[in-house]
C-alpha cells in the first residue's frame, strides 16, 4: 500500500511564539519503492519522518497508508504505537539495538510485541538475518558486532514485520561511502521485494544511487520543484 | 518478561549486587522478627499460655495503663467477678518475680500463685500442695534442681514436687507455680499489695453473655484479654516496641533501596525504552517487563535472605531466643516484596513519561 502524507504541518512552541518545522507538505510514496528525503539540517525531513512514523502528532493534515487515515492531530499515543507496530517499521540514525540482546533476539523481539510468539518467527528472523548477510553472526550482541552490521541488523529488524512502510533516519551518517551506498542498496532491495513503501531521510545524496526517486525540503516545505503533491514514483531517475 | 530476563542476564553484575542488598535486608527482618517473637515469648508465654481468656487487673490510677507490678485485686473483687454472669471461671492468679536458690545456684524466677485445684493449673500438672513448687523446665535448669529436690524462695523452703514439661517465662524469667496461699507468704508483692490482697489479677475464662464493663464497674478492675494483657509486661511493652520499630525501619529501607536502585536503571535505559516505544511496545507491555523483573529480583532476594535467616535462627535456637514461624518468615517476606514493589512501581512509573520521538535523537 502506498503511503500519502497529506498537506503535513507541524507547529513547535518556540519559547513565547511558534516555529513551523513543517509547511502544508504532501507527498506519496508508492508501495514497493524507496524515496528520499534530501535537505539540509534544519529543513523539516525528520520532522516529517516522525509525523509519518506516528511519533509526534502533525498540527493540521493526515497520514494514510492506502485509503486508511492511520494518523492525524487527534490520533492517541496507545493508536500511534499500535499503528507502528502493525504497520510501520523505522530504521533510526544510530542502530539503537538493545545491548542485552542477540541479533536474533532483536528481530524476535517483534513478534513478542505483537503478543504470543509463532512458532515461526525464529525461521523468519533468521532468513531476513541471512538476507541482510548476517546468519552467521545471529547470536552476537551488539558490541560484537561492527558499525554496519549493527546497521543491517537494525533495517532487518525494522522488516521484520513486514511493513507496510518503511522509514528510515539518516542511514548512513555513520558509514564511509562504500558501506553507506550498500546499506541504502539493502533497504531498496528489500523495500521492493517486501513491498513496502520506503521513505528515507539523508543529508548525503551521494549514497542514494539506487533509490527510486528524491524529493528535497527546505524551511519545512517542499523544494520548489517538487513542490505541491508530489508522487515520487514521477521522480524515479 | 522478553526483555527484562535478558537485561538480567546482561546486567548481571548490578543486578547481583541489588540481589545481595535485598538478601541481607531481608535476613536483618526476618531475623529481628524471629527474635521478636522469641523475646515476646520469653515475655508473655507465662500469660499467653493460661487457661483463660482475661485478666481482671485492679483499677489502675487515672491516666495509667494495668501493669502486673502495681495490681493487686482482694477477695472481694475476685467474688464480685466468680459470681457475675457470663464467667466460667474466675480464679486468683498470683504474679511475683523473685529470687530462688538451690543447693548448686541461684537464679530469678517468677513465682504463679494459683489455687491447687485451680484451672490455672498447667495441664497434666499434679501434686500442687503448701510446702511444694512445680517448676517448668527451664526453671529447673537454671536452679539444676529435680523433683524431691529443695528450693529457697524467697526466703521460705519449698520441696520440688514436678519438673513440668511445659516452657512458661514471664518477663524473661521461669515460671514456678506455687499455692496461692505461699504464694501470698513468699510476700514479694508486699510493697504493693493492700492489706487484704489475695493475687495480682483475676484470671477469667468469659462465655459470650460476659458484661466486661459494667463488672469492671461493680468490682472496681479493668479487664483486658490475655493478649492485651502482654502490655502490661513492662519489660515487654517497651522491648516489642523497639524491635517493631526497628523492622518497620528496615522495610521503609528496603523499599527506598529498591526504589533507588530501579530509579537509576531505568533512567539508565530511557532510551531503550524510547527505542522499544518507537518500535511499536506499549506503555503497558514495558510497565509489566519491567515490574516483573523488579518482581523477580525481589522474590529471589526475599526468599533466599528468608531462607538464610531460618536456617541462621534454627542453628542459634539453643543460644539466642528465636521462634521460626510463619509469622516470622512468609509474613514478613511478603511484606518485603510488597514494599519493595512499591518502591519499583513508583520508580519505574517514569516509563510513561519517556516519549518516543527522543529514539528519533538518539545517537
Amino acid at each position: 500500500m502506498d503511503l500519502h502524507l497529506d498537506h503535513i504541518t507541524l507547529v513547535y512552541p518556540d519559547g513565547d511564539t511558534t516555529l513551523t518545522a513543517v509547511d502544508d507538505v504532501s507527498l506519496t510514496v508508492p508501495a514497493g519503492t524507496t524515496t528520499a528525503l534530501l535537505g539540509p539540517s534544519g529543513s523539516g525531513k525528520s520532522s516529517l519522518l516522525a509525523v509519518a512514523g506516528g511519533l509526534t502528532r502533525p498540527t493540521t493534515g493526515v497520514v494514510r497508508i492506502g485509503a486508511d487515515v492511520v494518523l492525524d492531530p487527534t490520533t492517541t499515543l496507545a493508536a500511534a504505537t499500535r499503528t507502528r507496530l502493525e504497520q510501520i517499521g523505522i530504521v533510526f540514525q544510530a542502530p539503537q539495538l538493545l545491548a542485552s540482546l542477540t541479533a536474533l533476539e532483536q528481530l524476535e523481539l517483534h513478534a513478542h510485541l505483537r503478543g504470543p510468539r509463532p512458532a515461526t518467527v525464529e525461521v523468519q528472523a533468521m532468513a531476513l538475518l541471512a538476507e541482510v548477510g548476517l546468519a552467521d553472526q545471529a547470536h552476537k550482541r551488539p558490541a560484537q558486532l561492527s558499525g554496519g552490521q549493527r546497521q543491517r541488523v537494525a533495517i532487518a529488524r525494522a522488516l521484520i514485520g513486514s511493513p507496510r512502510v518503511l522509514l528510515v533516519d539518516e542511514p548512513t551518517s555513520a558509514l564511509d561511502h562504500e558501506r553507506g551506498t550498500h546499506v541504502v542498496e539493502l533497504i531498496t532491495r528489500l523495500s521492493r521485494e517486501l513491498g513496502a513503501a520506503t521513505l528515507i531521510v539523508s543529508h548525503d545524496a551521494s549514497t542514494l544511487g539506487s533509490v527510486d526517486g528524491t524529493v528535497r525540503m527546505l524551511d519545512g516545505q517542499l523544494d520548489s520543484a517538487t513542490r505541491g503533491p508530489v508522487d515520487a514514483a514521477d521522480l524515479v531517475h | 518478561m522478553f526483555v527484562a530476563l535478558r537485561d538480567l542476564r546482561h546486567a548481571r553484575g548490578r543486578f547481583t549486587l541489588m540481589l545481595v542488598v535485598i538478601i541481607l535486608i531481608t535476613f536483618l527482618v526476618t531475623f529481628l522478627a524471629s527474635l521478636t517473637a522469641g523475646l515476646s515469648r520469653e515475655s508473655t508465654s507465662a500469660i499467653t499460655g493460661l487457661r483463660a481468656d482475661h485478666l481482671a487487673f485492679a483499677m489502675p490510677e487515672p491516666g495509667a495503663e494495668p501493669d502486673f507490678t502495681a495490681s493487686s485485686v482482694t477477695a472481694d473483687q475476685w467474688r464480685t467477678w466468680a459470681d457475675a454472669a457470663g464467667v466460667v471461671s474466675a480464679d486468683p492468679l498470683g504474679v511475683a518475680m523473685t529470687r530462688a536458690r538451690s543447693a548448686t545456684t541461684t537464679s530469678s524466677v517468677t513465682a504463679l500463685g494459683i489455687e491447687p485445684d485451680s484451672t490455672l493449673l498447667p495441664a497434666g500438672a499434679t501434686g500442687l500442695a503448701p510446702g511444694t513448687v512445680l517448676a517448668s523446665a527451664s526453671a529447673a535448669s537454671d536452679l539444676s534442681v529435680r523433683a524431691g529436690d529443695v528450693v529457697d524462695i524467697a526466703g521460705r523452703e519449698f520441696h520440688v514436687g514436678a519438673v513440668l514439661d511445659t516452657e512458661a517465662s514471664f518477663a524473661h524469667t521461669p515460671v514456678v507455680w506455687t499455692t496461692l496461699e505461699d504464694w501470698q507468704a513468699i510476700g514479694a508483692r508486699s510493697s504493693s499489695a493492700t492489706g487484704d490482697a489475695t493475687a495480682t489479677v483475676v484470671a477469667l475464662t468469659l462465655d459470650g453473655s460476659a458484661r466486661i464493663a459494667d463488672t469492671d464497674a461493680v468490682a472496681g478492675t479493668a479487664t483486658l484479654t490475655t493478649t492485651q494483657a502482654r502490655s502490661a509486661i513492662s519489660s515487654f511493652s517497651s522491648e516489642n516496641g523497639s524491635l517493631t520499630l526497628m523492622q518497620a525501619f528496615l522495610m521503609v529501607i528496603s523499599a527506598l533501596v529498591v526504589g533507588a536502585f530501579f530509579t537509576v536503571w531505568t533512567i539508565s535505559r530511557s532510551a531503550d525504552i524510547a527505542v522499544l516505544k518507537a518500535l511499536g511496545a506499549s506503555t503497558g507491555y514495558l510497565l509489566r517487563d519491567a515490574i516483573g523483573q523488579a518482581a523477580l529480583v525481589l522474590v529471589l532476594g526475599v526468599g533466599l535472605g528468608t531462607a538464610l535467616a531460618a536456617g541462621a535462627a534454627a542453628l542459634l535456637g539453643g543460644a539466642v531466643p528465636v521462634v521460626v514461624a510463619t509469622t516470622t518468615t512468609v509474613v514478613p517476606a511478603v511484606v518485603l516484596v510488597l514494599v519493595g514493589l512499591v518502591g519499583a512501581v513508583l520508580a519505574i512509573a517514569r516509563i510513561t513519561r519517556v516519549d518516543p520521538h527522543a529514539a528519533l535523537a538518539a545517537h
